[in-house]
C-alpha cells in the first residue's frame, strides 16, 4: 500500500466509470474498543460484493481524503482513505490507516468479486 | 496417560497469546494436537506496520502467519474451517455444529480448548466457544471431552470466578514467543520491550502463565 496520491485516485476513479463493479465498503473501530476503553463506543460495518455502478467519481481534501460516487439513485461516500494499492491495476483498493496503522475505513472497487 | 487434544477458536492468532505454550507442552508430551480455525481473520485491522497487508491480501497473509505459528508449537494438524470473520454468531447453528460434531466423532478428544461463551469478548469468541459447548453438551456425559476455556473479559471474575487451571509454562517460553512472532502482521513484538527490559524477562512477566476456566455442563 502506497499513501493516496489524488491524481492517481482521480485517474482510476474515471476508468471505472459506467461499469458493473463490486464493493467492498467497511469502517470499523475494532472490535476490542470498548474492552479497552469503556468510553468508547464499538462500531464497525461492511458490505461486501454488492453490485454498484457509478457514472460520476471524484476524490477530494487535502489528506486523508474524501471519495464520493454518483450512482443512478445515491451515493457512495467514505472518507478519511489515505493508502492505496498500486500494484493492482484492475481493481481501485483504498484504505485509511491511523496512526497505528491499524485500518479504520475501507473501499474497493473491482469488476471481479473479492 | 495420553491426552488427545482439539483446539477449536476462530481467529489465527487466538492460540498464541493464550494457549501456545501449553499447546507445546502437549507436543512435547506426545500428545496429539490438532487445532480447527474457524477464519482467516480477514477482517483484522492490523495490517503490518508499516502496512504490507490490505483487505485483499490479509487472509492469504494471515494463512502463512497461522501456518508458521502452528510450526513453531509444534502442532501438525491444522484445519481451517473456512468461516467469515465477525460472522460466527451470525452463520447457521446446525452446520457449525455439524462442522464440529464430526471433529469430535474424528478425533475423540479427551481435552479441548475453546473461548469461555460469554466472556471472551469479540463475538466471534464467544460464538465459538458456545457452539462448542453446545455440541459438546448434546454427547452422552461418560463421552464428553474436559473443555478448558480462555477467558478475558473485564467483568469475567463476578462471573466465572477465578481459572481453576493455571499453569507456568516458563519451560515452553521459546515457542510461544515464536508463536506470537508468526503473527507478524498483528503483533509488534519490540513495542513490548521497552528500553532495559530484556525481552525474556519481559516475555516470562507478561506471558510466563496461562490459565483457564473448566466449562462445568450442570
Amino acid at each position: 500500500m502506497q499513501p493516496i496520491d489524488p491524481s492517481v485516485i482521480q485517474n482510476r476513479i474515471d476508468n471505472l466509470r459506467d461499469r458493473d463493479l463490486y464493493i467492498h465498503l467497511e469502517m470499523t473501530t475494532g472490535a476490542y474498543a470498548a474492552h479497552r476503553d469503556s468510553s468508547k463506543h464499538p462500531a464497525a460495518t461492511f458490505i461486501s460484493n454488492a453490485l454498484i455502478r457509478f457514472s460520476h467519481g471524484s476524490v477530494s481534501g487535502g489528506g486523508p481524503f474524501r471519495v464520493g460516487l454518483k450512482m443512478p439513485h445515491g451515493w457512495v461516500y467514505s472518507e478519511g482513505l489515505t493508502h492505496y494499492e498500486e500494484t493492482d491495476s484492475e481493481r481501485l483498493i483504498m484504505a485509511g490507516h491511523d496512526r497505528e496503522g491499524k485500518l479504520v475505513v475501507a473501499l474497493q472497487l473491482s469488476p471481479q468479486p473479492f | 496417560m495420553e491426552q488427545r487434544v482439539l483446539v477449536l477458536l476462530p481467529h489465527p492468532d487466538d492460540e498464541a497469546f493464550g494457549l501456545s505454550a501449553t499447546l507445546a507442552e502437549h507436543v512435547r508430551n506426545g500428545d496429539p494436537v490438532t487445532y480447527a480455525c474457524l477464519t482467516l481473520g480477514e477482517m483484522g485491522r492490523n495490517m503490518g506496520v508499516p502496512p504490507f497487508a490490505n483487505r485483499v491480501t490479509l487472509p492469504e497473509i494471515r494463512k502463512a502467519e497461522l501456518e508458521e505459528s502452528c510450526r513453531a508449537i509444534g502442532i501438525r494438524d491444522l484445519r481451517m474451517l473456512g468461516y467469515h470473520d465477525k460472522t460466527i454468531e451470525f452463520e447457521d447453528q446446525d452446520k457449525l455444529d455439524a462442522d464440529i460434531d464430526a471433529l469430535l466423532q474424528e478425533l475423540r478428544p479427551t481435552t479441548v480448548y475453546t473461548f469461555y461463551p460469554g466472556y471472551s469478548v469479540h463475538p466471534d469468541h464467544d460464538a465459538t466457544g458456545a457452539a462448542v459447548v453446545r455440541t459438546i453438551g448434546r454427547l452422552p456425559r461418560n463421552e464428553r471431552p474436559v473443555v478448558l476455556c480462555l477467558a478475558f473479559a473485564n467483568n469475567l471474575e463476578q462471573g466465572i470466578g477465578q481459572p481453576d487451571v493455571v499453569r507456568d509454562v516458563s519451560a515452553n517460553l521459546k515457542q510461544k514467543l515464536a508463536s506470537i512472532q508468526a503473527h507478524r502482521s498483528q503483533f509488534q513484538v519490540a513495542e513490548w520491550v521497552s528500553g532495559d527490559v530484556p525481552l525474556e524477562k519481559a516475555m516470562q512477566e507478561r506471558f510466563g502463565t496461562e490459565r483457564f476456566w473448566t466449562y462445568r455442563f450442570d
